[in-house]
């Protein structure tokens, strides 16, 4: 059963072609990984996923139904959640607010309720807070950093913020750009142990651009490789590791050929 | 319907907004460089044409020598307001530098206030008064020749900016600091001569506006009508500014010739009501693409 | 030296105050407002009455600019709606209590009409826009002289409530002050909530704010609808306070002074307001005391340079605190009381 299925996406920018007819088949419950050599579409592709951009061509199915129409902000309803490859926290408030606005499509609170924060407001605010402290500042260790300000923090632990935030939505599909770029063996074993336990115990389904090819290939479930915007190769991670249409991308021709010989 | 009529009115029109055009370069030639709207514009123009009658009727020096003097004043403090406001500015996110622009104009204009004074003053008649007849047509000949000058003007300045080694240093720079920097190119310097080109087309702009209507502090106001000709324009097309300052030129004749004068000063500010709702990238603007 | 406070649940954390000794002086804070004018005098009755007029049209630009980051240029012609509206109303025999409101409601409509073009848009085009609606408003009350009287401007009678008359500053600071307090309240409020979180969020990294969910079209628009309100308010009370309406008052150098107001007390502050209002309200007593000693030492004409002084005032405030202080006196308010929390440790 796949949750989120994209075909024949095609995105171009001026001349540049980003994605060239992409389809993608992400089964739910598992780990997707989509790799490929840098400027081959990845982000492109998520943000086509997130709504940012609108492709010119395809479409973007999710569980079940036709989103492609569907305008950015109404997709973190639906279930959609991501982080992005530079961290894109909010510098203006603390750790714990920005993991609230996680819960912001959840919540119902208007202005005048806002400002007078009787009844209803202050009860989704408690009722949010509570949430959020157990299934995520909990889980996800930070319990120590809560009111800092996002300055303050290393960047391994904004990522994790950011990783925190996205929790907070409750989503269905969690997509992760390049969660662990720039951690060291033992943050990045960390995080991978973060997204299993998302995975296992939540059943998000989870999907990662990466370039780290150990954390790839040990967590993921299905793989899918892009290069210059076309997918050209996909399946479980010792299957793309093979093909050697994958090998060329990243090693060059020479080495596919001495593979195969 | 006197066609005749407006035919007049809108050549008129059209030649009355080379001067918008020129004060529009000024804000363009600012955004293109630091991606900031100078609301401080019109208080360049102000500050401009009262140095040019301090030169000229005060101190009675000859038209060319004040106009001399007036430039280099105004490149000055061109220079002095890059160094001291925007500089340390240099990396605020883009509200605050615009908000300096803003404390910036209010003080130019306390200053000029304190100065010279409220009251209305006069610039001698700079441009000649002879019209040109076009068969029934009366075109006059301050228009005509304030549309020359600022034609010549822009046309100077895109030539710079597009044959000469300085002009496409500033472009770079613009477009790309970082880059621009790595290539050699004094991002600091190119900085510097944006802010002092925009306080000299400000201020060539103020003295024409001077010597066709009188001089006060309240100079500065038209400028803000000429943000209506970038939005139409494109906040950062040098082709938009002049394309739209004509149209817009036009656009207030016509409602002097069929609405009446009051609601002439009201004509940008519709303009760019309307303007927002229609086509917001202006003319020619480019469409800012995100990178995520 | 203060160790740090104990919180026993969430909700007391996300209290607003939360330790005793802020409640308690709260409540001295608003036992001594009600007390002032009886003790302060006339003019502190004037000045508070003007103060709490200027707070609640910062409160309502902060939450636009500060908070969400929309520059409005027009939020004097937004007040001058309001004051207009409580003009028209009292002709037609509203009360004050039903005036109020409907000036901010007015002013509010006005702002959507000039957000929902501007808004779609990123950048600087909302800023633009709103200079736009500062001159065409301010073309609308010198010129529709049937409702506003024109140039001469239209006349506000006292508030009064059944009888009662609100004349006087004394018995107009009941009326102003409280509500002051609480639409400031309302303002700190609002960022408890996903509201303003959303706001903030906007203005730090807006693609962020749409994956979350956040409709940044209609939350920017509820932004400026929200300041707009408070501006109309706050144009009303200008008009039951000054009992007239004239079309100079609402004009761009009042816009300026408001964005002045929160960029010295802290953009995105409540505090900050706070401090900027009462700054800015002091500010032009000074110098119009500072001129009047000039007139009195024999410099006969330092009358007419008040108007230009205090422009440039505003203006060296604007570009000084953005290039030295860009956190406004909240921030220094903030390091202060860090330092004697602390106190006798550095750091």
């Amino acid at each position: 059963m796949n949750i989120l299925e994209a075909e024949g996406l095609t995105l171009s920018f001026g001349g540049i072609r980003a994605l060239a007819e992409v389809s993608v088949a992400v089964p739910k419950g598992g780990i997707t990984a989509i790799i490929g050599p840098n400027g081959a579409g990845k982000t492109s592709l998520f943000n086509a996923i997130s709504g940012f951009y609108r492709p010119e061509r395809g479409t973007i199915r999710f569980d079940g139904a036709d989103v492609t129409r569907v305008p950015g902000h109404a997709r973190a309803a639906l279930g959609l959640a991501r982080t992005f490859q530079n961290v894109s926290l909010f510098r203006g408030m603390t750790v714990l607010d920005n993991i609230k606005l996680g819960g912001h499509h959840r919540l119902r609170t208007g202005i005048l309720g806002a400002m007078g924060y009787l009844g209803r407001a202050a009860a989704e605010e408690s009722r949010l807070r509570d949430e959020i402290e157990r299934e995520v500042i909990d889980f996800l260790e930070i319990d120590h950093i809560r009111d800092l300000p996002i300055d303050a923090l290393a960047y391994g632990l904004q990522k994790r913020v950011e990783l925190a935030r996205a929790l907070a939505m409750q989503p269905k599909v969690l997509m992760l750009d390049e969660p662990v770029a720039g951690m060291n063996r033992e943050e990045t074993e960390d995080m991978a142990r973060f997204i299993l336990d998302v995975q296992e115990e939540r059943g998000i389904t989870v999907m990662l651009v990466e370039h780290d090819m150990g954390l790839v290939m040990d967590i993921s479930s299905h793989v899918v490789v892009l290069n210059f915007g076309q997918v050209i190769a996909s399946g479980t991670p010792a299957e793309v590791r093979q093909n050697p249409a994958v090998i060329a991308a990243y090693l060059g021709e020479q080495a596919a050929k001495q593979r195969a010989a | 319907m006197d066609w005749l009529l407006l035919a007049e009115f809108s050549l008129v029109g059209l030649l009355s907004g080379g001067v918008l055009a020129l004060i529009a370069l000024g804000f363009v030639l600012v955004y293109k460089g630091t991606r900031v709207i100078n609301f401080a514009m019109g208080e360049f123009m102000m500050i401009g044409a009262y140095l040019f009658w301090t030169a000229n009727v005060f101190l009675k020096l000859p038209w060319w020598a004040a106009l001399a003097l007036t430039l280099a004043g105004i490149a000055v403090l061109g220079a002095v307001v890059e160094r001291f406001v925007l500089r340390p500015l240099a990396g605020q996110p883009v509200i605050s530098i615009v908000m300096a622009t803003i404390g910036l104009g209010a003080v130019l204009h306390g200053v000029a206030e304190a100065v010279w004074g409220g009251a209305n003053l006069s610039l001698p008649q700079l441009l000649p008064r002879t019209p040109l007849t076009l068969g029934e047509i009366l075109l006059p000949g301050q228009v005509l020749w304030s549309f020359a000058l600022a034609v010549a003007l822009i046309a100077g300045f895109t030539a710079y900016f597009h044959l000469s080694k300085g002009g496409v240093s500033m472009r770079a720079a613009a477009s790309d600091p970082v880059t621009a920097y790595a290539m050699g190119i004094d991002v600091r310097r190119t900085q510097r001569l944006t802010w002092m080109f925009a306080g000299v087309t400000g201020a060539v702009a103020g003295i024409i506006v001077a010597s066709m209507t009188s001089l006060s502090p309240t100079l500065g106001t038209v400028a803000l009508g000429v943000l209506a000709v970038i939005i139409l324009g494109g906040l950062d097309s040098i082709a938009g500014a002049i394309v739209a300052g004509l149209i817009v030129g036009l656009l207030e004749s016509l409602t002097v010739a069929f609405i009446g004068g009051q609601a002439r000063d009201l004509v940008p500010y519709l303009v760019v009501l309307v303007i927002l709702m229609v086509r917001p990238y202006g003319l020619f603007g480019t469409r800012d693409i995100e990178r995520l | 030296m203060r160790i740090g406070d104990f919180h026993a649940s969430y909700r007391h954390d996300e209290a607003l105050f939360d330790t005793r000794v802020q409640r308690i002086w709260f409540g001295l804070l608003l036992a001594a407002l009600a007390a002032f004018p009886f003790v302060g005098g006339s003019y502190l009755t004037y000045l508070a009455c003007l103060l709490g007029i200027h707070l609640i049209s910062a409160a309502g630009l902060n939450v636009m600019t500060g908070y969400t980051g929309l520059i409005s240029l027009g939020h004097a012609a937004f007040m001058g709606v309001g004051c207009y509206t409580v003009a028209v109303a009292e002709r037609a025999g509203i009360p004050f209590f039903l005036a109020l409101p409907l000036a901010g409601a007015t002013s509010a409509a006005i702002g959507l009409v000039v957000g929902i073009p501007s808004l779609r848009i990123k950048g600087l085009y909302f800023a633009v826009a709103t200079l736009a609606a500062q001159f065409v408003l301010g073309f609308v009350f010198r010129e529709w002289e049937s409702v506003t009287g024109g140039v001469r401007g239209a006349n506000v009678p006292a508030a009064s409530l059944f009888g009662f008359e609100l004349a006087g500053d004394r018995r107009i600071y009941f009326l102003i002050v409280p509500l002051a307090v609480a639409m400031l309240l309302g303002a700190r409020n609002l960022f408890r909530t996903r509201v303003g979180r959303a706001f903030i969020a906007i203005r730090d990294r807006d693609i962020s704010a749409e994956v979350l969910g956040i409709s940044l079209f209609r939350y920017k628009l509820a932004a400026f609808a929200i300041g707009s309100f408070y501006a109309g308010v706050a144009g009303g009370l200008w008009g039951y306070f000054f009992r007239v309406a004239t079309p100079e008052l609402f004009g761009l150098p009042l816009s300026i002074f408001y964005l002045a107001a929160i960029i010295v007390g802290g953009l995105g502050s409540i505090l900050g307001t706070i401090l900027g209002a009462t700054f800015m309200t002091l500010i032009p007593e000074l110098l119009r005391a500072m001129v009047g000693w000039a007139e009195a030492l024999g410099l006969k004409e330092a009358g007419v340079y008040l108007a230009p002084i205090r422009q440039v005032v505003f203006g060296l405030l604007i570009v000084g605190f953005l290039i030295f202080e860009p956190h406004g006196l909240a921030e220094m308010w903030r390091r202060v009381r860090r330092f004697f929390h602390l106190w006798p440790f550095r750091t």
